[in-house]
């Protein structure tokens, strides 16, 4: 396996050029000079609000200085919030290319259009220049997400997922699995999987919080398509998504834009702190995986019952679908057909090592179907965390 | 997998998961006895592998997913209708269901 050397010394198996709005009233230049630019490897990533806001500035430093990121164009209208001379310092101090062109300082939508169009031309041009060096494994970041679940998902999909990680684990990779408010009813359960008992109090209380802040929000993380396919509950959703993880020991428990130093199996808290203020912890999937590449993941395993079609800016997203009759339906936006299980077709360490091979793949450049159909969904909201407690992420193995 | 239409996850189940579609008035044996659909079941929903009194847990991968709001008898569709979140409330588009009162 080889990657794409970054300065920081992290390794990419993409090679991209972002340009990010940090606000939406820059949105649209961003988005006509990533639309005039005409390439895959271009991609317009952003934040709508013109408050600042902590985690959004974290998780874009995380985004930003991502190993599949060769390079930065921040276009910033120049009166919001958002702190762009931080971000642009973190880009710098991590050897990326970075260059922030603010609209108003520039003479306006046109101008700034045709600077940022100049701009991004020679950061591709510095990108194909990148160092490609040998890449183990064990360098590998991946992360899961389950979306538009149904009464297959656990089933086929999830625990083949989790046959995935553990392999990658045991090749010493970093995986990561989220979404504590679809893990409701499953925290003893992962609490005994905690490399520490200090770190299995915390995930217990992670998932408690998630209950609570659901519960206040009157929505579980529970969609009607989910009811359609055949799930009543949501612990009987958390039960399948739960398969997700595997059976690896629990490394550590982590918030969105943290990335683990080291190989292992880690639990990622998406559920905000404090009182709920900002709405919902997560309002749609994208928004998830887009924390989940904040804290490293080169790619992310997306598994599906219903069939969602979402891929993402910056790092490739894998499509496993556990529903035999979504597979033939919708097989053109399906990387795996996990609905070979529930049909007695293929036993869920077949399909695991099918994914796992796979991941090797796209690792090595070839491009997953939601990443060859141009998907580059992305979605960066408001939300408030505190740091992560000295018991999350244990030193002892 | 007990036969083409429906497959059991765990042993200490009360109800067989569909995995091929089976409509209303259809019937089929299960576990050596006969039952006919009472409504349209479509892959990934369940249906009651024994009688379930109301109260009692619904039993899936071996582990509760919540409980009947209603007697439930053999054969019959298990969903959003006759059980509720033991937790928190699921919900349609037109509706939520299984608040706790």
């Amino acid at each position: 396996m080889k990657g794409y050397l970054r300065k920081d010394g992290r390794k990419g198996i993409r090679n991209v050029v972002l340009v990010t709005y940090l606000v939406e009233c820059a949105h649209h230049v961003a988005r006509a000079i990533v639309a005039d630019c005409h390439r895959d490897d271009v991609q317009l990533i952003g934040f709508p609000g013109c408050y600042p806001n902590d985690y959004a500035l974290k998780i874009m430093e995380g985004l930003c200085t991502h190993p599949n990121v060769a390079g930065v164009l921040i276009v910033s209208l120049g009166c919001e919030g958002f702190n762009r001379e931080q971000l642009a310092n973190t880009v710098e101090a991590s050897g990326r290319s970075i260059e922030t062109l603010v609209i108003q300082k520039n003479g306006g939508t046109r101008k700034t259009i045709e600077a940022g169009l100049a701009s991004v031309k020679k950061m591709c041009e510095d990108a194909s220049h990148a160092e490609i060096v040998p890449m183990d494994i064990s360098e590998l970041v991946v992360g899961t997400i389950c979306g538009g679940s149904d009464g297959t998902s656990g089933i086929g999909a999830n625990p083949a997922v989790g046959m995935c990680f553990d392999k990658l684990i045991a090749n010493d990779a970093v995986c990561m699995f989220e979404e504590t408010g679809e893990l409701i009813g499953c925290e003893q359960i992962m609490a005994e999987r905690a490399i520490t008992p200090e770190l299995g109090e915390e995930i217990i209380k992670s998932v408690e919080k998630a209950e609570v802040y659901y519960t206040r929000m009157g929505y579980g993380s529970f969609a009607p398509g989910n009811a359609e396919g055949g799930l009543s509950t949501q612990e009987e959703k958390s039960m399948g998504a739960y398969a997700k993880s595997g059976s690896s020991k629990i490394h550590g428990l982590i918030k969105p834009g943290d990335i683990p130093a080291q190989g292992g199996l880690y639990l990622m808290d998406v559920v905000p702190d404090g009182d709920p203020m900002f709405g919902f912890p997560n309002i749609v999937d994208s928004a998830e995986i887009v924390e989940m590449i904040a804290s490293g993941c080169h790619i992310t395993l997306f598994t599906t019952g219903r069939g969602s079609v979402v891929g993402s800016a910056i790092s490739p997203v894998i499509k496993v679908c556990a529903n035999p009759e979504t597979y033939d339906n919708l097989s053109d936006d399906m990387d795996i057909n996990a609905g070979k299980v529930i049909k007695g077709e293929a036993t869920v360490e077949q399909v695991g090592n099918e994914i796992y091979d796979l991941v090797l793949e796209v690792a090595q450049g070839k491009q997953s179907k939601s990443e060859s159909l141009g998907h580059q969904e992305f979605v960066l909201t408001y939300k408030k965390f505190d740091a992560i407690g000295p018991s999350c992420l244990p030193t002892v193995r | 997998m007990i036969n083409k239409h429906f497959v059991l996850l765990n042993k200490e189940d009360n109800v067989f998961v569909c995995c091929k579609e089976l409509l209303s008035g259809c019937s089929i044996t299960l576990e050596g006895i006969d039952v006919t659909m009472s409504a349209d079941i479509t892959v990934g929903h369940k249906i009651a592998r024994k009688q379930i009194t109301k109260g009692e847990k619904i039993l899936k991968y071996g582990v509760s997913i919540g409980s009947a709001t209603q007697d439930i008898i053999f054969g019959e569709h298990v969903h959003l209708h006759n059980m509720k979140s033991d937790y928190i409330a699921s919900h349609t588009r037109q509706s939520k269901v299984g608040e706790n009162e």
